[in-house]
């Protein structure tokens, strides 16, 4: 309201109104526009190209999970496969391109995505004719299925797929619309930020259409869906198929960046990331997704640069999700809001406090006997070595060994005694908003 | 055919136990029709039958004149009939106001459409808040339906199954497991929402069965035993012996 | 002829390899309904187990304490992780198992190197048992087949002569009935995962060193376990046994006839040219289909019989 009485009454009505209401997606875009010139080399003029290639992957992969998430978080399919369509989407890109390139095709380079785009909704509908037979478990067994199948394909078949070499491509093919070149890592950072821009926002949308809402009845009670007309097995094929679409789109996203696509763009480690990142993040919430690619992203540039455990760390995030919070980064966020209704939210801020500091410790013993294990072997293998403040730690001695035990045992057995404390507080007050008549 | 249902010797078995044993059921359109009968007669199992989640093993089943041998439930909710499921059947996860809206949706022709938005589509949200209002349920708007108390739920399974405005309405046992306030709302309830349609009810309370019919069958081992207005049913001594015979006493 | 008898017994002796892991993974699944994807990674982790406490003890002992490591690493699973998961539904526990399964795989390399380990036959068993037209049969094949066979013996034994056999023959096709009957169902779901996990790691220590012991093995193997029981159908010992020897000679064979689809059409007086459409489809040879077969089958079977070769219920 308070917005509405500031503004100028010469503004038009339309533009506050749009600020008002979408000011975090705005937001976002600025963001994601602005970040890479924090890291801006000023003396020598240009962009930091690994901050460039991170963020990319964290927008292309974002939108590769957000398409995982129509499947898993809104339609309660579980896809061990979804790789497929992201690459196939891929391969169309780096084809097409191609074949811009030769001439034999006229594109705008800004509209290339779109054939990632199709590409996987035509594979989609082929796909999810298939797989959309089967839910649940059987679903994720035939997806898995799916993926090695198309994955040993890849492999096999050197004239769509390029075997073990992939295919090469090229970005600057002169065919922009807005007349750029895309030879600086910068413009196509600019055209990635607007192509995961639309599709999120095409994402987002779609999941308050008929057809987002009975894939949401579907994943709740499929049975139901029947007596009110429809078939779940065609609300879940159309859903497959779109969510096809988007992976499509993010297969297209990562050959412009990477300008190769090859057979580990539809193999199952890349699946499994879509699932890891989806679930960190939240599958119940729409941006969950994103949230946990972020994570999942960082992780993987940041800790790959120094160790070669990130898989490990994510693997392990990942379990303590399925346990401890099976809604995710967002799920634990949303079960603060009957909390925060009652307005009680401040008292929870002591009780964190006394669980920061043994959970800090236990991770830290988890990180150093992990490290220490991987340089044993891994690290070994690859003259890496550890120092901390100029020490160099052996690790073939025991003392780093024990601390590392020390603190993850220690740090655990305290934190269980806090989380104790936190428990009953929290309890406490989960019980207070319940009393108020606040569905919990 | 002026019948809405029509039944001609149907028959279900399971393995090789025949829980349906010849059934001959006409109901004729704008009937309120009440199936009682012990437990394990096979009330549910007909209903199953009628709405296409089992197939019969012989007879024919025609609603609206049309059979329906083979097709798929949600083919058979397209001919105009709906139901409600004796152990609740909802959408855990999303809003009440988005269950009922679920149960609008075909029948106001969105189909499987993915460019419309729903929060633009005023009718149909007017439609569905309507339908709330009716239920008593529009403080329980926004609220996901899985946290909805017991008798709030049984509210919504009904609506969800009238909401659509299918002419057929099967309700199975709509009013178990209430108290008797919450029995004597569902009855208003029901009874506003089957004006003027057909209605093919399970249930085993007798007040609300004997308040609701114009026409009682009596289901006993898979067997119709009677069939008949409500004054005829008490009367029979058939049925007494049967069923009524210990709950009346 | 002679090929035709040793891939035979090679695909005899694979098969009864894939029983082992496919039989503990189908009781878990039909009993408890969890997709266990940490299964293959027991089978690596005995490999692993085995290689470390043979160097020290030598094969024989560690081809009992494997298994018996691997058996306890499962019931500390079911007890303190999937239990937890369990109220969260099936698709929780599936899940928890795929995490367990990254974590397993990056634990192993960083405990054992990325590099396979030489896990080798035992000197006592590194002789060739016989030979066929030239061909030599090892005898350490015998003894896997050997061991799978006394396995095979004492599933079926431990299945249909104790009480807790009984118990779990009745859970694989009503596994919500078990309860029902008074049993501890907790304690019955430890033991059978734990004793899944034992056959898996019994099969890794035996299968180690018949292929190779290296990070990838638990990832190559599992979706093979799972085509074996999916195909077998769920509650269904026999079909899965029918289903690890089918597969089992299916790849076999797969290597060892190089024939490619254009031969076939040779027969029918179809020349298959560079130039033919679909030539490259065409022209792959039957060993690179092999790889690509039970994947096929998992597919075909999932679309077209979705209850597998003798299930009794649906996945």
């Amino acid at each position: 309201m308070s917005a509405e009485t500031t503004s100028t009454p010469i503004a038009t009505v339309r533009a506050p109104g749009l600020l008002r209401r979408h000011w975090p997606w705005l937001a976002a875009i600025a963001i994601a526009l602005l970040l890479p010139w924090l890291f801006f080399d000023w003396t020598k003029g240009r962009h930091s190209g690994f901050v460039l290639t991170m963020l990319s992957e964290i927008g292309l992969m974002s939108v590769f999970a957000l398409s995982f998430n129509m499947l898993m978080g809104q339609t309660g399919l579980l896809s061990f496969g979804h790789a497929i369509l992201f690459g196939l989407g891929g391969y169309c890109t780096a084809h097409a391109l191609n074949a811009v390139k030769a001439g034999t095709l006229w594109l705008p380079v800004e509209l290339v995505p779109l054939v990632g785009g199709l590409g996987g909704l035509v594979f989609g509908a082929a796909f999810g004719y298939v797989v959309t037979k089967q839910r649940a478990t059987a679903f994720a067994m035939i997806t898995m299925g799916l993926g090695e199948l198309v994955a040993a394909c890849a492999l096999m078949f050197m004239g769509f797929f390029g075997g073990e070499g992939g295919i090469p491509t090229d970005r600057m093919v002169g065919t922009s619309l807005v007349g750029v070149d895309y030879s600086s890592s910068w413009q196509v950072y600019c055209l990635i930020v607007a192509w995961v821009a639309i599709a999120t926002v095409l994402m987002r949308l779609q999941t308050q259409t008929p057809l987002g809402r009975m894939a949401n009845a579907q994943r709740d009670n499929f049975e139901r869906t029947q007596f009110v007309g429809y078939d779940p097995r065609m609300i879940r094929f159309y859903q497959f198929t779109l969510s096809g679409f988007f992976a499509g789109i993010g297969g297209a996203l990562y050959v412009l960046v990477y300008e190769i696509v090859t057979f580990d763009t539809v193999a199952a480690a890349k699946s499994a990331t879509a699932l890891l990142a989806t679930y960190i993040g939240g599958a119940g919430s729409f941006l969950g997704p994103f949230l946990g690619t972020v994570v999942v992203v960082l992780l993987q540039s940041g800790v790959s640069l120094i160790s070669n455990a990130w898989l490990l760390y994510v693997g392990g995030l990942f379990i303590v999700m399925v346990m401890f919070a099976p809604g995710g980064i967002m799920g634990i966020v949303a079960r603060h809001e009957p909390i925060a209704r009652i307005g009680r939210l401040g008292e929870l801020v002591v009780p964190y406090a006394r669980i920061l500091p043994p959970g800090l410790l236990s991770v830290l013993g988890f990180v150093t006997l992990v490290e220490l294990a991987q340089l044993t072997t891994i690290g070994a293998a690859q003259n890496k070595s550890l120092a901390i403040g100029g020490q160099a730690i052996d690790p073939h001695s025991a003392l780093p060994w024990a601390t590392g035990a020390v603190m993850l045992i220690g740090g655990g057995l305290w934190l269980r005694r806090e989380a104790r404390v936190f428990r009953v507080r929290w309890d406490a007050l989960i019980e207070e908003a319940k009393a108020r008549g606040l569905p919990v | 055919m002026s019948n809405a249902i029509a039944l001609r010797g149907v028959e279900k078995s399971f393995g090789r136990t025949k829980i349906i044993r010849g059934v001959d059921l006409a109901i004729p359109r704008g009937e309120r029709h009440a199936m009682i009968g012990p437990n394990g007669a096979g009330k549910t199992t007909l209903f199953n039958l009628i709405s296409g989640r089992f197939p019969v093993t012989s007879g024919t089943i025609e609603i609206n004149g049309q059979a329906i041998d083979g097709l798929p439930p949600h083919q058979i909710n397209r001919l105009g009939l709906s139901r409600s499921f004796q152990i609740t059947s909802i959408f855990p996860r999303l809003s009440v106001f988005e269950n009922i809206r679920c149960g609008l949706l075909w029948a106001r022709g969105y189909r499987y459409s993915f460019w419309n938005l729903l929060g633009a589509e005023r009718a149909l949200n007017e439609e569905a808040d309507r339908m709330l209002e009716r239920l008593g349920l529009q403080d329980r708007r926004n609220v996901p339906a899985g946290l909805l108390s017991y008798a709030e739920q049984r509210a919504l399974e009904i609506g969800i199954t009238v909401a659509g405005g299918a002419d057929i309405i099967l309700l199975d046992e709509p009013t178990s497991g209430m108290s008797h306030s919450e029995t004597e709302q569902a009855v208003r309830l029901i009874r506003a929402v089957s004006e003027g349609k057909t209605l093919l009810m399970v249930e085993h309370d007798m007040s609300v069965v004997f308040g609701l019919a114009d026409i009682i069958t009596v289901l006993v081992y898979g067997e119709v035993i009677a069939s008949g207005p409500p004054a005829e049913i008490r009367a029979n001594p058939a049925v007494q012996e049967a069923y009524l015979g210990s709950e009346a006493a | 002829m002679e090929v035709f008898l040793v891939s035979l017994l090679n695909g005899l002796v694979y098969g009864m390899l894939l029983f082992m892991l496919a039989s503990g993974l189908t009781l878990i699944l039909s009993m408890m309904g969890v997709l266990n994807f940490a299964h293959a990674s027991a089978y690596m982790l005995g490999a692993y187990f085995a290689f470390t406490l043979s160097q020290h003890i030598g094969f024989w002992p560690a081809l009992v304490i494997a298994p018996l490591l691997c058996g306890l690493l499962g019931a500390a699973i079911e007890m303190y992780g999937l239990r937890r998961v369990h109220r969260n539904g099936h698709i929780a526990e599936l899940l928890f198992t795929f995490g367990l399964a990254l974590i397993i795989e990056k634990v192993v390399q960083m405990t054992w190197g990325l590099l396979p380990v030489p896990y080798r036959v035992p000197a006592g068993l590194d002789f060739p048992l016989f030979s066929i037209y030239g061909t030599h049969f090892p005898a350490y094949r015998a003894f896997m087949l050997l061991i799978s066979l006394l396995m095979f013996g004492a599933i079926w034994l431990g299945l249909t002569r104790t009480r807790i056999g009984l118990v779990i023959q009745a859970a694989l096709t009503h596994p919500d009935m078990v309860g029902a009957l008074g049993h501890n169902v907790p304690r019955v779901f430890t033991i059978v995962f734990a004793a899944g996990t034992a056959l898996a790691g019994l099969a890794g220590v035996i299968g180690g060193n018949y292929q190779v012991t290296e990070p990838a093995m638990a990832f190559t193997m599992g979706p093979i376990v799972f085509v074996v029981v999916v195909f077998g159908g769920l509650g269904s010992l026999t079909g899965c046994f029918i289903a690890s020897l089918l597969m089992g000679l299916i790849q076999t064979f797969a290597v060892v006839l190089d024939y490619s689809p254009a031969d076939l059409l040779k027969q029918f007086g179809v020349t298959v040219t560079s130039a033919t459409p679909f030539h490259e489809v065409l022209t792959v040879p039957l060993p690179r289909i092999g790889a690509l077969l039970p994947f096929l089958l998992l597919v075909l079977i999932l679309v077209f019989k979705p209850r597998g070769l003798m299930g009794t219920r649906d996945t």
